[in-house]
């Protein structure tokens, strides 16, 4: 059916609810490249008006992709919590804004409703919300997880080491890593993109990180990011496997061009599941995302690209990941064009992933060929350090030498974390403590005279 | 605090940016600074527009006799070119290429993509380099072109006749690189072709693989793709991956 809006006397006509969903988004290049922004400012204004007086429960009875050819739609639709839903039954998605940031919608409330929410309904809400309401709702939210580290407790932020070399090569991986873990980051995961993605490359680059864990007692797991079907194999074969990856994306086509589907995810779970290397919990999945990615498959289904990428979300919450999260300003200008554009996702991001209940992290990065640069990076990290971001990457001086994009660094974490107080997972800020890296005060500030950890670690960097 | 950090013994090990040191949490001015200079050549390249006279010059001097064309593509700007990759793909509707005058065993195109630096840098060397390993192939005129993606010389390939076309593009500069050149090579080029039935040589510079190289394994792969009559995922040869400084191909252009 159709939606409509007049204003001044021009009357806006949106053909179906995912038009009237892209022309509600704020400004992005990607939608405008797939030919579904607003043509106005005001067009877009007019379908937010007519978008927040849309019952929420339309998006229960309507389905953006048919039921019957995804496999996302069926896992969305045969998820949803009639329960979980009841205290937002009645709203419209404006009224749905309103309560979000109402005094009502505390962390229970909101932890026990992201079962009856769907993509749509996180993706819809956020459209009519400015930076500081996505933050603000953020922020009350928390998704907490565990494996050797507990990652999403509040007042804590953790930091991915993400040490990756252009030849894998084992002693430069290495090198990364120390520098990481002396920058007192690693709580999250040492997660590797491999250049190669084979089981035996896989099976090596495991062995390494597990060995230097295993040697200094780091509570943290690794995690080579190759494709989920690598991760079988070398399951299969023996190699220590923390957490699964793989990046996920909206629709089923989407997910086809990635070569994977919902049953591979499970069954790569189960098997991760059946390792029982875990300690402190159970949550063995790690998935990626990001604005664009469906588009650039050319499998959006029409979508914008901010609701597609929600989709994403529910596929992530079907497996109760470790981490997710959106890799937001990696894939070019064409998606995002600008540090505003990309800041405006990355909040979108962070907060439609947190009100389904997914543990969101956001990589905060960009390329060359975008217009930001490191200060645009700065604003986006500090901004999400406010919202009660899950973990960011910590990469060295911000420059990835493998995928050749800039991110943030060590020193990233180690500023934001101060500036706002936030620490690290609890058991690694034990460990950081313990082995001289962080100091009485809280700091990181490695000790490296004598026998201390910290001086024993840089021992085993020159061995290595 | 602002020197290196103690275990800058490590940076042996890898070009990542390692034991920096820090001032209080963070960088150091001279770092930062490092950092800034490499983003700066990066868009610099990206935002750099090819310049004509020099490619010229450059053509003469190397001894390369081919009719040289310029065209434009459907692109009028660098931000059209940046917000919408199909743009990059077609020729502008006023783009005019010398006459077809029958079939031509290849054509070389070199566009701008993401880098027109590494085309000022690297292009005309490796064109020369090619060249070179081609005696008694009909090579159509070489076309220049502005605002170009990779795909641009299905177009020009189909209007020359062409069996094969090449086109040598700026890639996607990082920060350690702003320079590098990558050649895509497609048989039978016309509008349509998927990246799937391309082949790539990357990463050419003087600090990668080198230009004289380069041409050497462009060569050998039109000869290939010629005897084959195909160009994609089914033309490899692991001995060709043998050579020093082989890159993995890299996409996206």
């Amino acid at each position: 059916m159709a939606y409509r809006h007049s204003f001044a006397g021009h009357r806006y006509e949106f053909a179906d609810l995912k038009t009237l969903l892209a022309k509600a988004s704020p400004a992005r290049a990607g939608d405008r490249l797939a030919g579904l922004a607003a043509e106005t400012d005001e067009e877009r204004v007019a379908a937010r008006f007519a978008l927040a007086d849309l019952p929420l429960d339309t998006f229960l009875n309507e389905e953006l992709i048919p039921y019957e050819t995804d496999e996302v739609t069926r896992l969305i639709m045969d998820g949803h919590d009639e329960d979980a839903f009841a205290p937002v039954r009645g709203l419209t998605v404006g009224g749905f804004r309103d309560w979000l940031l109402s005094d009502a919608a505390d962390e229970a409330a909101l932890k026990a409703l992201a079962p009856g929410l769907t993509p749509e309904m996180a993706a819809a809400v956020s459209k009519l919300m400015r930076n500081q309401d996505l933050i603000a709702v953020a922020r009350k939210c928390r998704v907490v997880t565990a494996f050797r580290s507990t990652i999403g407790l509040a007042g804590r932020l953790a930091i991915r080491i993400q040490p990756n070399h252009p030849t894998d090569d084992l002693k430069g991986i290495a090198a990364s890593t120390l520098d990481g873990l002396m920058y007192g980051c690693g709580d999250a995961v040492i997660g590797i993109n491999p250049a190669t993605d084979s089981p035996e490359a896989m099976a090596r680059l495991l062995h390494l990180v597990d060995d230097l864990r295993q040697r200094y007692d780091i509570p943290t797991q690794s995690c080579v990011l190759a494709h989920v079907t690598t991760a079988m194999e070398v399951m299969r074969r023996g190699a220590p496997v923390d957490i699964v990856f793989q990046s996920v994306a909206g629709t089923q086509k989407a997910n086809e061009s990635f070569g994977i589907n919902l049953a591979m995810l499970a069954e790569a779970r189960e098997m991760a599941l059946a390792l029982k290397r875990g300690t402190v919990g159970d949550n063995v999945m790690y998935f990626e995302t990001g604005q664009g990615a469906a588009l650039s498959a050319d499998a959006h289904e029409g979508l914008d690209q901010q609701t597609v990428e929600a989709r994403a979300y529910a596929v992530a919450r079907a497996f109760s990941p470790l981490l997710t999260n959106t890799v937001v300003g990696f894939i070019g200008p064409e998606y995002l064009f600008d540090g505003k554009e990309i800041a405006r996702a990355g909040l979108e991001d962070h907060f439609c992933g947190k009100l389904l209940g997914v543990p969101m992290g956001v990589d905060v990065c960009y390329t060359n060929h975008a217009e930001a640069d490191q200060d645009d990076m700065d604003n986006l990290l500090t901004l999400l350090g406010v919202a009660g971001c899950n973990f960011v990457m910590g990469v060295p001086g911000a420059d990835d030498i493998m995928l050749s994009y800039q991110s943030t660094s060590y020193h990233d974490a180690l500023y934001v974390r101060s500036a706002l107080g936030l620490k690290p997972a609890p058991e690694f800020e034990a460990w950081l403590r313990a082995m001289n890296i962080m100091d009485e005060r809280g700091q990181v500030r490695p000790e490296l005279a004598g026998g201390a950890g910290a001086a024993q670690l840089l021992e085993y960097g020159a061995a290595e | 605090m602002s020197g290196p950090d103690r275990w800058s013994f490590l940076r042996e090990f890898t070009a990542a940016r390692i034991a920096l040191g820090r001032t209080g949490n963070a960088l150091p001015t001279a770092n930062l600074l490092d950092f800034q200079m490499a983003h700066a050549r990066a868009r610099d390249a990206v935002h750099a527009a090819l310049d004509m006279d020099l490619l010229r010059g450059q053509i003469a001097d190397a001894g390369i006799g081919l009719e040289v064309a310029e065209v434009n593509s459907e692109a009028p700007t660098r931000h059209a070119y940046l917000q919408d990759p199909s743009k990059g793909r077609h020729l502008a509707a006023d783009a005019e290429l010398p006459e077809a005058a029958g079939e031509h065993d290849v054509v070389f195109v070199i566009g701008d993509g993401l880098s027109a630096t590494a085309v000022h840098e690297n292009a005309v060397a490796t064109l020369a380099a090619t060249l070179k390993h081609l005696e008694g192939w009909k090579v159509a005129p070489l076309v220049i072109a502005h605002q170009a993606r990779v795909a641009l010389a299905d177009e020009i390939g189909a209007h020359f006749h062409a069996a094969l076309s090449v086109m040598l593009i700026g890639e996607r500069p990082g920060l350690s690189a702003s320079d590098s050149l990558g050649a895509y090579l497609t048989y039978e080029p016309k509008p349509g072709r998927q990246n799937a039935e391309r082949n790539c040589v990357s990463n050419i510079r003087p600090a990668g693989l080198k230009p004289e190289l380069a041409g050497y394994k462009i060569a050998w792969l039109l000869k290939e793709a010629r005897r084959l009559k195909l160009t994609g995922v089914k033309l490899k040869d692991d001995a060709l991956e043998a050579l020093p400084g082989g890159g993995a191909p890299v996409l996206g252009s």
